[in-house]
């Protein structure tokens, strides 16, 4: 596991989105989400909206978090690339820069050949962003500059949390 | 929110936090998100104190509940409750819950569970004939923490003694002497009728938030 703690400015945010709907498009995509490793939803593209994107979220990172249990079990380092084939909306999903999770999701529009194609074009490209936050960030920790929002929550903030 | 000449430069940020934390802070949405888990031995009620969470709250607040479970609705990977809170100056916080399976054969899974884990809640099991499985499972929960780098010490973390309706519950006393020698925050609960359950998820929440103001100190 990597412990850095990755620190995401608004242009990194526009980078990921960009390569993201390129993506939509290339691969004939119904949607695209981009997730973290730890279940928190980064980015998503694509014609998908309104689905219950915090339980995606949460269900891919169990998945590859189990699928990546396995992996050690028989002596692999990660399964990568994982296909989930439904009868109507398939899935494909594949881990990026060892912490980020890319999913695709398509129908008959599209084939797995074309998705698997874009995916590792574009999965490079995102990997390529996220190695750049996560070297800006181990320095940025290393020289101590970490942001400080959060400094000043006093116990009356907290308490006002749960007056529902 | 006083903010450094830098920070206010910024027009987004995420943090991912992965200190042993995962609390997310997103300047683009502006929302925290922190990741609690339930832990303790098989039947203990830790689902039983989410589903009594999920019923009674306001629908606007909460997301759907996942729990991939057995047949025999034993836990088999983990429920999954989104909540949102409120407002803290001016961010959204979420809270997202999650149990792990408490049958000793599952370890593998709780390993992955803890991952990224902000705040733990130990929910043991009052009847008498349990506490061996309860200390099993906090000794269980130490190593498992212990293997990712994290220290249960140095993480936020409440103690709930669970099932005091029952009339075969060991003492209060007792409990507190063996399975909370350190003396963290602890509830008497009856996660069935709900007594305690949302104490003590207001007391892992104000943990998770309180350690979030020390670390950006
Ligand atoms: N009497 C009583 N029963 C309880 C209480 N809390 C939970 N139970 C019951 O205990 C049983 C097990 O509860 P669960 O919440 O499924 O236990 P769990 O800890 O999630 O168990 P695993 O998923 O196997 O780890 C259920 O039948 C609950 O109704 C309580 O406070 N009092
Ligand atoms: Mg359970």
């Amino acid at each position: 596991m990597n412990d850095t703690q990755l620190v995401m400015y608004d242009e990194d945010y526009r980078k990921v989105l960009a390569i993201i709907q390129k993506l939509v498009r290339d691969a004939n995509a119904k949607g695209i989400f981009v997730v973290d490793r730890n279940g928190q939803l980064i980015g998503e593209a694509g014609e998908m909206r309104g689905i219950d994107t915090t339980s995606l979220a949460s269900l891919t990172a169990g998945c590859i978090a189990a699928t990546g249990g396995l992996a050690k079990i028989v002596g692999e380092e990660e399964f990568p690339i994982h296909f989930h084939q439904g009868h109507r909306d398939n899935l494909h999903i594949t881990l990026v820069a060892k912490r980020i999770i890319l999913v695709v999701i398509f129908d008959e529009r599209s084939s797995l050949g074309l998705v698997r194609l874009r995916v590792k074009k574009a999965g490079t490209e995102l990997g390529k962003v996220f190695e750049h936050i996560q070297k800006r960030s181990e320095q940025a920790n290393a020289e101590g500059d970490g942001d400080a929002p959060f400094s000043e929550i006093t116990d009356e903030d907290i308490d006002n949390l749960f007056s529902m | 929110m006083r903010l450094s000449p830098k920070s206010r430069m910024k027009t987004s940020t995420t943090f991912f936090r992965c200190r042993p934390s995962m609390s997310f802070i997103n300047y683009s949405s502006r929302e925290i998100n922190c990741k609690i888990v339930y832990y303790g031995p098989g039947l203990c009620g830790k689902t039983t104190n989410l589903q009594f969470i999920y019923t009674k709250t306001n629908p606007d607040l909460k997301g759907k509940m996942i729990s991939l479970a057995t047949e025999t609705e034993r836990t088999l990977f983990f429920d999954f409750l989104p909540l949102a809170l409120g407002q803290i100056r001016g961010f959204k916080t979420r809270f997202h819950l999650y149990t792990v399976p408490g049958q000793v054969f599952y370890d593998a899974s709780r390993k992955l569970i803890l991952k990224g884990v902000d705040g733990v809640v130990f929910v043991a099991d009052s009847q008498i004939e349990r506490m061996e499985a309860n200390l099993e499972s906090l000794d269980n929960l130490k190593l498992n923490l212990a293997e990712q780098g994290y220290d249960l010490d140095k993480t936020p973390y409440i103690m709930q003694y669970n099932k005091r309706d029952l009339p075969n519950a060991a003492p209060l006393d007792e409990m507190r002497r063996l399975l909370n020698p350190s003396d963290v925050p602890d509830f008497e609960a009856c996660a069935t009728g709900g007594t305690g359950v949302f104490e003590t998820l207001k007391a892992v929440a104000r943990g998770v938030l309180s350690d979030l103001k020390q670390m950006s100190k």
